[in-house]
């Protein structure tokens, strides 16, 4: 029997019983059903996402203080924060931080995923392994790097004062640079794991056929990289990196534990600075501006991604030609 | 100042461990106008935040007076810790919702962010200040903004002094620190040339950061502000300091860039420090360490207060406390009658013996509790007395909070004394970064 015999025949039943009744007929309506269903979700969304997000950037427009309810002041906080030298810092240590962090991460992540691909004897025990440092709450990995970076106490530089290769202890959180790179090094540790099992998973759905096949013609190991790997990856990567870019450019933790944004500023994220000025500082205006500032980055990162490495109408839900 | 006339105090030969035994009286108040009738509401209860102790005696003797208090009055009591620098926030959130804790213990400029949310305490003040010998000058300045009500009961502060190994001062040719800058800078400069360098933290450590560098700007005459709020920072004062600082920062031990809180106390108790600047903190970790090496340093460890710079009179800054009662608590009078309970010899002498020091009371007549006679912790008994306000010589307010979390004076003589920035450029920068905060 055919749906619309099944509902035209409940219908009848229905009628000749005398009970159409607005209620059930709600509970029949496709959109009503589907409003319903969906208001859940919708209000989670709404209450816990929508109203901080817009509440933020509110916020980033008045000069609430703590404590202190505030008046709208439309650009000002950006304007002063544009001629802030240390939000200005900030900025561009975020990117510095994000670009180099981002990029190397990708690297070693496909690298270690391409590894971690091969038949290797103990697979399932490396690629746990491989995922510790993902796993171990990013303040008490922080606090580790905190003591290997300490300038009186750090692993390292003991060690390699007792191997003879150095003569005093490395300054890795106390010079601006090398504080920069010490806090990048960090994060590239802690990320990597997210990278390579996201891309690993990804390798894993290629179909050896595609390998056959291209060894059949000839390939090396390179062109079957650059022609089957990289291509069926793009997709995986386009996410992962997304997501990586974005835990990285909004990083807090790590910076806070390891130097609260010392020495003399050169590792104040713009999520660290952000937090320094509306919570201890008490200009909540001027933090949510800081915050918001970093939407259009965060937004440009997620554009790039999906438009520069999305390139296929398949990866887009179309088809190729 | 005060109207005490004459502080009897009546010696105990158990001097500390008596103090610790139920609080004898170590002190008679003579002024007859002392006196307090409180009148709780019934059914009372409160509760209480504030700052997680630095040292353990300091919260397991606050929370023995807070039963007593309980027990005295039947007004239960729940008491809440939060780190230091979370206080504020959080007590800034209470006094925007009007809901929250009925007491909070808060730091330095808290009271004069949202002075008209909290309970005048004037006559707390009053009683207390006229029975204990009255209050050290820099709470009124505190707690007492419009020179008339009191918006706060001042609770002390958490002093800093330099805390030094005497053998290595001894060995570098120095029997204790020179009361003034010129030679304390020779000191440094001997202790660096016996390999024994101390160290003062220069990265964003709230604490420790804080005070050193504001103590050396203000030691030379430089400040931030005006007694009008006028950012004066890039004064040729600032910039004496910066040189000095400059060259104090040769002398360090390396790595005082990176320095958060912890660090200089981990330094100093692994003995690589010579001379640091902390609360008693560093001693008190000595004094009850399990590790015998660290034990050892107890008796070596001697503490100082700065010296005095061209000003001529100290110039410290330390972490001062208050006590405030917001104005949406349904006991006011419960909660002024426990503020006064916990002001009182009773409460405070045990808790002062327990904590070490840790905390120096606001009122004076605590000058003669007998915790001070401890040589290692008599230039603690001087932190209230000697100390200048958050945001001198200004008005404090949202600007000075602002300015001192944004770590603006750390950040000048940081770059100044690492030479990333000459004195001048530091300098400018600050009063730029200043005045942004007051406004100009």
């Amino acid at each position: 029997m055919s749906r619309a015999a099944t509902t035209l025949n409940e219908t009848a039943a229905a009628r000749s019983r005398g009970e159409p009744g607005a209620w059930a007929r709600l509970q029949d309506n496709r959109t009503v059903l589907g409003l319903l269903f969906l208001t859940p979700a919708a209000a989670l969304l709404l209450v816990f996402l929508t109203y901080p997000l817009g509440l933020g950037t509110y916020l980033g427009f008045t000069d609430t203080k703590i404590g202190r309810g505030g008046a709208w002041i439309g650009l000002e906080n950006f304007e002063f924060l544009w001629g802030d030298a240390v939000a200005r810092l900030a900025l561009f240590n975020t990117i510095f931080y994000t670009v180099i962090a981002s990029v190397i991460k990708f690297a070693l992540g496909l690298w270690l995923a391409l590894i971690l691909n091969q038949h290797l004897p103990f697979k399932a025990f490396f690629r746990a392994i491989v995922l510790l440092p993902f796993i171990v709450p990013t303040a008490l990995s922080a606090i580790a790097f905190w003591w290997i970076y300490d300038s009186q106490f750090s692993i390292l530089s003991w060690a390699l004062t007792r191997m003879g290769l150095i003569s005093q202890y490395i300054d890795f959180l106390g010079e601006p640079w090398n504080a920069r790179f010490s806090t990048i090094a960090a994060n590239i540790w802690r990320g990597v794991p997210f990278v390579a099992i996201t891309l690993l998973a990804g390798l894993q759905t290629i179909s050896p056929s595609y390998y056959e096949a291209a060894s059949l013609d000839g390939a090396s190991r390179w062109q079957q990289f650059r022609h089957v790997t990289l291509p069926l990856l793009t997709p995986i990567i386009a996410v992962v990196m997304t997501f990586s870019v974005l835990f990285t450019f909004t990083d807090f933790q790590l910076i806070y534990v390891l130097t609260r944004g010392g020495p003399l500023n050169a590792t104040h994220l713009m999520a660290t600075l952000s937090f320094q000025r509306a919570i201890p500082g008490g200009s909540l205006g001027e933090g949510a501006a800081l915050a918001t500032a970093m939407v259009p980055f965060l937004l440009a990162a997620i554009l790039f991604s999906y438009f520069g490495l999305q390139r296929r109408a398949w990866q887009q839900g179309g088809s190729d030609k | 100042m005060s109207e005490y006339k004459r502080r009897r105090f009546l010696k105990t030969t158990a001097g500390v461990a008596a103090a610790t035994a139920a609080g004898p009286m170590l002190w008679t108040a003579k002024d007859a106008s002392a006196q307090w009738k409180g009148a709780p509401e019934k059914g009372a209860s409160l509760r209480v935040l504030r700052w997680s102790r630095f040292v353990q005696g300091d919260i397991d003797q606050y929370m023995v007076n807070v039963k007593k208090f309980s027990d005295q009055f039947g007004i239960p009591v729940r008491v809440d810790n939060e780190g230091w620098e979370d206080v504020r926030p959080k007590a800034a959130v209470a006094a925007n919702t009007g809901a929250g804790p009925d007491i909070i213990l808060g730091t330095n400029d808290d009271a004069n962010l949202y002075p008209d949310k909290l309970v005048d305490v004037t006559d707390v003040c009053d009683y207390l200040g006229k029975k204990y010998g009255g209050w050290y000058p820099v709470c009124e300045q505190y707690l007492k903004p419009d020179g008339k009500k009191w918006i706060g009961v001042p609770l002390g502060c958490a002093g800093n002094a330099l805390v030094y190994r005497q053998s290595m001062l001894k060995a570098a040719g120095f029997d204790g620190v020179p009361k003034d800058t010129d030679g304390f800078l020779k000191m440094m400069k001997a202790l660096h040339g016996k390999g024994t360098p101390g160290g003062f933290a220069l990265g964003n450590a709230t604490g420790d950061g804080n005070t050193w560098t504001h103590w050396v700007v203000w030691a030379f005459g430089g400040k931030m502000v005006d007694q009008n709020n006028k950012v004066v920072i890039d004064s040729p004062e600032t910039i004496r300091a910066l040189e000095y600082a400059k060259e104090l920062y040769g002398t360090f031990v390396p790595g005082t860039l990176s320095w958060l809180d912890p660090n200089n106390n981990k330094a100093f108790l692994d003995g690589q420090l010579s001379v640091t600047s902390n609360g008693i903190s560093i001693y008190y970790a000595a004094k009850n360490a399990q590790d015998p090496k660290v034990k050892e340093l107890e008796a070596d460890i001697f503490h100082s207060n700065f010296p005095v710079g061209p000003v001529g009179r100290p110039t410290e800054f330390n972490l001062f406390f208050n006590q405030m009662i917001f104005r949406y608590t349904k006991y006011p009078k419960a909660a002024k009658e426990f503020l006064r309970f916990m002001m009182e010899q009773e409460q405070v002498n045990p808790w002062v013996t327990a904590s070490i020091g840790y905390v120096t009371p606001a009122l004076q007549v605590y000058e003669q509790h007998p915790v001070w006679k401890d040589p290692k912790a008599t230039p603690y008994r001087d932190s209230m007395k000697i100390m200048l306000p958050s945001g001198y010589a200004g008005k404090m307010g949202y600007a000075s909070a602002g300015a001192l979390a944004d770590f603006i004076i750390v950040n000048m003589v940081a770059e100044a004394a690492s030479g990333s920035k000459s004195p001048k450029e530091a300098a400018e920068r600050a009063q730029k970064r200043a005045e942004r905060y007051y406004k100009v």
